[in-house]
């Protein structure tokens, strides 16, 4: 069973999590292949080989410069009947869930998403998939292939292998509708400040702390606790915080030894930022929040009266 | 301008997964999916007080969806297309995705729009089948949109900061749930939502062949439903007063502070 892993890339670096799935892929024996797409890529085929992939299709077009999903799939689509992969594999992004998506369309392939983990059961390929806010666990299959399977965030670290991979270079060919839509800006923000990603405590706000004014009690229980603040992606599109401070699928993936999370209701896209944290504290007032499900101890209540005086109390002990 | 609006019904609260057919249980009062009122929310905000605009609501489910496709129309969507057929149950994104692209296909609308997930399957996954398989450019997880000069311009957020995104139109569009703040129905929306137009469409009636649909069409299967992942103790304590006191308490515990 040969498996092909869509490689992602940023600013001439393979991501992470995309490395993560390539290695995964070269434990489910059969080939490992990699696909890069983009402009001005082919210097990072040698990084995939490094990482465990025996072969690295790079398809490099300035059509393929900004990262927009559907020429993706033309060149998926194309390559993967060409040669014709088992299983295609891709870390879960804001790209990726577009791309493969549209390619279970174009070739009528089934796909299976926010997997946490792949095996070999019984000669056949099994999914888990968490399900009801990761309450069950589902072991999802594909009736055909090609089979589809988008992976989610941080499940799985890359393997290096120091392997070196053969290397080819791929036909792109774009279908009329794919090119256009167009990239007009991206404004890629650096973060200020201490990084969320290093810091060993966190305090995060959400759109329970009901406007931006009130992040000053995250950030005052931060500032006791010596830690960072972070934020979720509703009140950082809404303008209450940066950018930089965000938590989530679409934000950091942060392993603090503490995290606290205030006013936050702790949906799956903030979850998988946050999971890895080793003790996670949650103050909402909803009972039904679902972070209530996976925090360490959670504290139904209301936060303008809990917070400040958690924050009193942290102090007094560190003056002491 | 012709707007549609793929929304989803959702039970309300999907707790279990039926260890028989191994599809989840939606037994519950239906609902419309919560993200897709965003869709609307921003369907009826492009649209404004455009005599010749028109906001259409295209599902798929069961013919008792209706009920929570109305609250669309509540809000103030103009009429629902619900395809309705037991062969198409236990879809998946290829059966629905081709489904749901034949309804669409036939009203020709200028812009699809979708909202951010659906919270039962968590799926976040439709739009972008359904672009493929109309032929449309696709702009998703859009916090910002504004439409002008037949195009569409989508400000969205990825892992690394804010993209903008423009396409012409036709295109196909999903919004965030960050996008706007969803007006809830009046009771004269309400009132008046009964009398709009609420059509239920057969498979046949679209053209999608029986193999197609349901379980025929699908590519996905489910194996098996097992307990909860591994996870360590949680507690939960409701605050009397000394909701700070104990959270220092187990910090102290847990050798966090």
């Amino acid at each position: 069973v040969n498996t092909l892993v869509f490689l992602e890339h940023h600013e001439g670096e393979l991501q992470k999590d995309s490395l993560g799935v390539l290695g995964k892929a070269a434990q489910l024996g059969g080939d490992a292949s990699a696909l890069i797409a983009g402009s001005g890529v082919e210097d990072l085929a040698a990084q995939a080989g490094r990482f465990g992939a025996t072969k690295v299709y790079v398809a490099d077009d300035p059509a393929l410069e900004a990262p927009l999903p559907q020429p993706r799939v033309d060149v998926l689509g194309e390559l993967i009947q060409k040669e014709g992969f088992g299983t295609v594999l891709f870390a879960a992004t804001v790209l990726t869930a577009d791309v493969a998506a549209a390619l279970s369309a174009r070739l009528d392939a089934g796909l299976n998403w926010d997997l946490v983990d792949l095996a070999q059961e019984d000669g056949k390929l099994v999914g888990k998939r968490p399900a009801l806010d990761d309450t069950v666990y589902v072991d999802v299959g594909w009736k055909s292939e090609p089979r589809l399977a988008l992976i989610r965030t941080g499940t799985f670290e890359p393997v290096e292998t120091g392997g070196e991979a053969d290397v080819e270079k791929v036909d792109v060919q774009l279908e009329d509708f794919s090119t256009v839509a167009t990239m007009i800006e991206q404004a890629h923000e650096e973060s200020e400040g201490p990084s969320i990603e290093d810091a060993d405590v966190i305090v995060a706000g959400g759109r329970g702390l009901g406007g931006p004014e009130n992040f000053a009690l995250v950030e005052e229980l931060a500032k006791a606790l010596g830690g960072a603040v972070a934020a979720t992606r509703a009140v950082v599109d809404a303008g209450w915080y940066p950018y930089s401070t965000q938590v989530g699928q679409t934000g950091k993936t942060v392993s603090p030894r503490l995290y606290i999370a205030v006013g936050i209701s702790g949906a799956i896209q903030h979850k998988v930022g946050m999971q890895a944290s080793n003790v996670i504290v949650a103050i909402n007032k909803d009972p039904n929040a679902p972070i209530f499900e996976y925090a360490d101890l959670g504290v139904v209540g209301d936060l303008h009266e809990i917070v400040p005086k958690l924050t009193e109390l942290v102090r007094q002990r560190r003056a002491a | 301008m012709k707007i549609a609006v793929c929304a989803k019904v959702v039970p309300e609260q999907a707790r279990r997964i039926d260890p028989e057919t191994k599809r989840l249980d939606r037994s519950g009062e239906p609902t419309l999916n919560p993200f897709d009122t965003n869709a609307v929310e921003e369907a009826l905000r492009l649209k404004g007080d455009g005599a010749d605009a028109e906001v259409v609501l295209v599902s798929l489910g069961p013919e008792r969806a209706l009920d929570a496709l109305r609250k669309a129309l509540a809000m103030g969507a103009d009429r629902v297309v619900l395809v309705s057929d037991e062969a198409a149950a236990g879809s998946d994104l290829v059966a629905s995705s081709y489904a749901l692209a034949r309804a669409l296909e036939r009203e020709q609308s200028e812009l699809v729009l979708f909202g951010q997930q659906a919270n039962d399957s968590d799926g976040a996954v439709m739009w972008a089948a359904v672009a493929d398989r109309l032929r449309r450019p696709l702009i998703s997880q859009v916090a910002e949109l504004t439409v002008s000069d037949g195009a569409v311009r989508g400000k969205r957020q990825t892992e690394f900061g804010y993209d903008v995104i423009e396409a012409p139109l036709p295109a196909v569009v999903a919004v965030s749930d960050a996008i706007n703040e969803p007006r809830y129905p009046s009771l004269k929306g309400i009132m008046g939502a009964k009398k709009k137009p609420q059509e239920t469409v057969s498979l046949g009636e679209l053209g999608v062949e029986p193999e197609r649909a349901g379980e025929s069409g699908s590519r996905t299967e489910v194996y098996a439903v097992g307990g909860p992942p591994p996870r360590g103790e949680t507690q939960r304590i409701e605050d009397d007063g000394s909701g700070a006191e104990k959270i220092v308490e187990f910090l102290l515990g847990r050798k966090a502070l």
